[in-house]
């Protein structure tokens, strides 16, 4: 019939890539709707939580200034007096530190928030049955779990990096006030810093981050996806339980895996990658032949340097963690298109 | 999918085991568009199984064609032209409203976002609402509105009015029929509430134990059975006839007979035609034995 052929050739295959362009970003959507605790507000209220307790250090200092004129830190009236070319790079270093740190707290929330995103992403929609709707649109199951490793490589790390940036200037127009009210202009040593070197250089880290969660990404999603009940235990007590096997046949001279800091390392690289940054300073096991680590005085700028953060891509570690990682996520897939109960 | 007169699903053989029962026992059958189909069985007979199997949703052995489609590899296509409201309300709890409407927009191509509106008008469901913050009626007539919006040329509907009360159930059939079914599509329905379905269908499949019990049309189904209210002095003339059935009521027997003469039946006592509950008690008479 003619309205069937029609159909037929709607199917071909150049509809596949504008189909997939109107539901990605879609289903990107959907994730941050269901996650929008995780992946926006707690970012946010870490950040309010740093800021507030900046305000409320500003405060004391205020304060004990006021009472004994005792100088809390470096003073401002020494600055505004004194200040020197070094004393303003050194202000100018001490912001960086701070915008650096405003994205360091925020990604240690997200390592939480990722890991547990992950371990329900294809759990608890078959808890409570509402995979039954999702599985009755027209989407794959490679899409679905696709728009999860997404979300968890790029959506959450760069919403959180906004808020903390967003963060850091609140931070900057604090201190200028707080200089300001002294007679303090601290405009220069805010020029002496280097936000935007520092916002480009935090950025380029996140497509870093995204290759060396991989393998927690797929091996989280995994459980998530294959578990009856449970995926916590199954994802974390598992590999745990296998370090410790091994450890005590290794005791006992029975045959085990060689080399405890690799396995550990292993199991390190299946739990913890998706903490930001977790492959700075990663110089032990089979992993991480790559060398990164802070210097005793670097600048932050030198040390997030792109040539330095990308030539990670040159060690065979990261590429070992992103196969094992596409494994599992294909492993994730194949579970995703065959569980559908769990056991509770 | 080459031929309009093609069933709009074709089963042969279909079979699937959980462990050692048996869930599907080398079923056949076939849907032809255009039917509203009602698939009534016992707890466990395997109705939600034959269910899944057609949605995609679970492996099988032999051969299962959905609209041309084989569902165990193709469920992403197919459901482009399927739609599906589960036993019990399935909806996320943590969606929107209007974020649901947006992303069922957004995937499916024959989804019309005029008609989910239109429809959601007549309810109290507003888009700012959580599915969470809906009764389980409301939930069910969100769901509706999202489905009825598809033109979708298969609707499975799985005890889709389990655990409402009669006004939700009433209207959920309703606006089904009226607002909904055409020519074109087809309707699968699972329920245990037989008599609320009993007036809609136009076919008739019993499951037991994993098989096919009983596959008519209604029409068939009037012609074959005849429900005979007898005076005790005929009874044993009716018993001689083999009837699938026999209920005392007010002093008479009723008997349901398969497949005799009207003129026969007719000599013996009042005729009637049997609902779908009572031929259904009686096909599966000493299932849980």
């Amino acid at each position: 019939m003619n309205h069937q052929d029609s159909a037929t050739t709607q199917r071909a295959l150049p509809r596949f890539d504008s189909r997939l362009g109107r539901t990605l970003p879609l289903m990107l959507k959907r994730e941050y709707w269901e996650h929008r605790g995780g992946f926006f507000w707690v970012p946010v209220w870490i950040c309010v939580a740093i800021l507030v307790v900046t305000a409320l250090g500003i405060l004391t200092a205020e304060v004990f200034n006021a009472r004994a004129n005792v100088h809390m830190g470096f003073s401002l009236q020494d600055l505004h007096e004194h200040m020197t070319a070094n004393d303003l790079a050194q202000a100018g270093n001490a912001l960086d530190m701070a915008q650096l740190m405003f994205g360091a707290l925020t990604c240690v929330s997200l390592f939480f928030v990722l890991f547990f995103y992950l371990l329900g992403a294809l759990y608890d929609d078959r808890r409570d049955r509402s995979v039954l709707f999702w599985k009755s649109l027209p989407i794959t199951d490679t899409e679905t779990v696709g728009s999860k490793v997404l979300s968890a490589m790029f959506v959450a790390p760069l919403i959180a990096f906004v808020v903390s940036t967003a963060a850091y200037v609140v931070f900057l127009v604090l201190v200028c006030l707080w200089a300001g009210i002294h007679g303090v202009n601290a405009l220069p040593a805010v020029l002496a810093a280097h936000p935007f070197g520092m916002f480009w250089r935090l950025l380029l880290t996140i497509p870093v981050d995204a290759l060396w969660a991989l393998p927690t990404i797929g091996w989280l999603l995994f459980w998530s996806a294959y578990a009856r009940s449970k995926p916590f235990l199954w994802a974390v007590i598992l590999p745990i339980v296998a370090v410790a096997v091994n450890g005590w046949f290794s005791m006992l001279g029975l045959p085990h895996v060689g080399g405890e800091v690799a396995l550990k390392s292993v199991v390190g690289r299946l739990l913890l990658s998706v903490m930001p940054g977790s492959w700075i300073g990663n110089g032990a096991g089979m992993f991480g032949a790559h060398r990164f680590s802070f210097g005793d005085d670097e600048h932050v700028l030198t040390i997030f340097d792109p040539g330095r953060v990308y030539a990670l891509l040159a060690t065979p570690g990261l590429w070992l963690g992103v196969v094992a990682g596409l494994a599992l996520i294909a492993a994730a897939i194949w579970s995703r298109q065959r569980r559908i109960e769990t056991a509770t | 999918m080459s031929d309009a007169s093609q069933p709009i699903v074709r089963a042969r053989n279909l079979s699937k085991s959980y462990g050692t029962t048996r869930a599907l026992d080398h079923v056949s059958f076939d849907i032809e568009a255009g039917r509203i189909v009602g698939l009534i069985g016992p707890n466990g007979a395997g109705k939600t199984t034959a269910l899944k199997a057609i949605l995609g949703l679970t492996d099988f052995e032999g051969e299962l064609s959905v609209l041309g489609f084989d569902p165990r590899r193709e469920r992403a296509r197919l459901m482009e032209h399927v739609c599906f409201i589960a036993d019990v309300a399935v909806l996320p709890r943590w969606i929107r409203v209007s974020e649901a409407i947006e992303f069922v927009a957004g995937v499916h191509p024959r989804f019309s976002r005029e008609k989910c509106e239109a429809f959601l008008r007549h309810t109290k469901i507003q888009p700012g609402m959580r599915v969470r913050e809906l009764s389980k009626g409301m939930i069910v007539q969100l769901h509706l509105a999202l489905v009825m919006a598809i033109d979708a040329r298969l609707l499975v509907l799985d005890e889709p009015t389990l655990g409402l009360d009669i006004l939700y159930r009433k209207s959920f059939y309703e606006s089904l029929l009226s607002d909904y079914f055409d020519e074109n599509k087809t309707i699968i329905v699972t329920t245990h509430q037989v008599e609320e379905v009993e007036h809609i269908l136009t076919d008739l499949v019993f499951i037991r134990e994993g098989r096919i019990a009983l596959a008519a049309t209604m029409d068939e189904v009037g012609e074959r059975y005849a429900e005979v209210m007898v005076n005790p002095d005929k009874a044993e003339a009716a018993r001689a006839l083999k009837p699938l059935n026999e209920r005392q009521v007010f002093g008479k027997s009723i008997f349901l007979f398969d497949g005799i003469e009207r003129a026969r039946l007719a000599a013996l006592g009042e005729l009637h035609k049997p609902s779908v509950a009572d031929l259904f008690v009686a096909t599966m008479k000493g299932t849980y034995a």
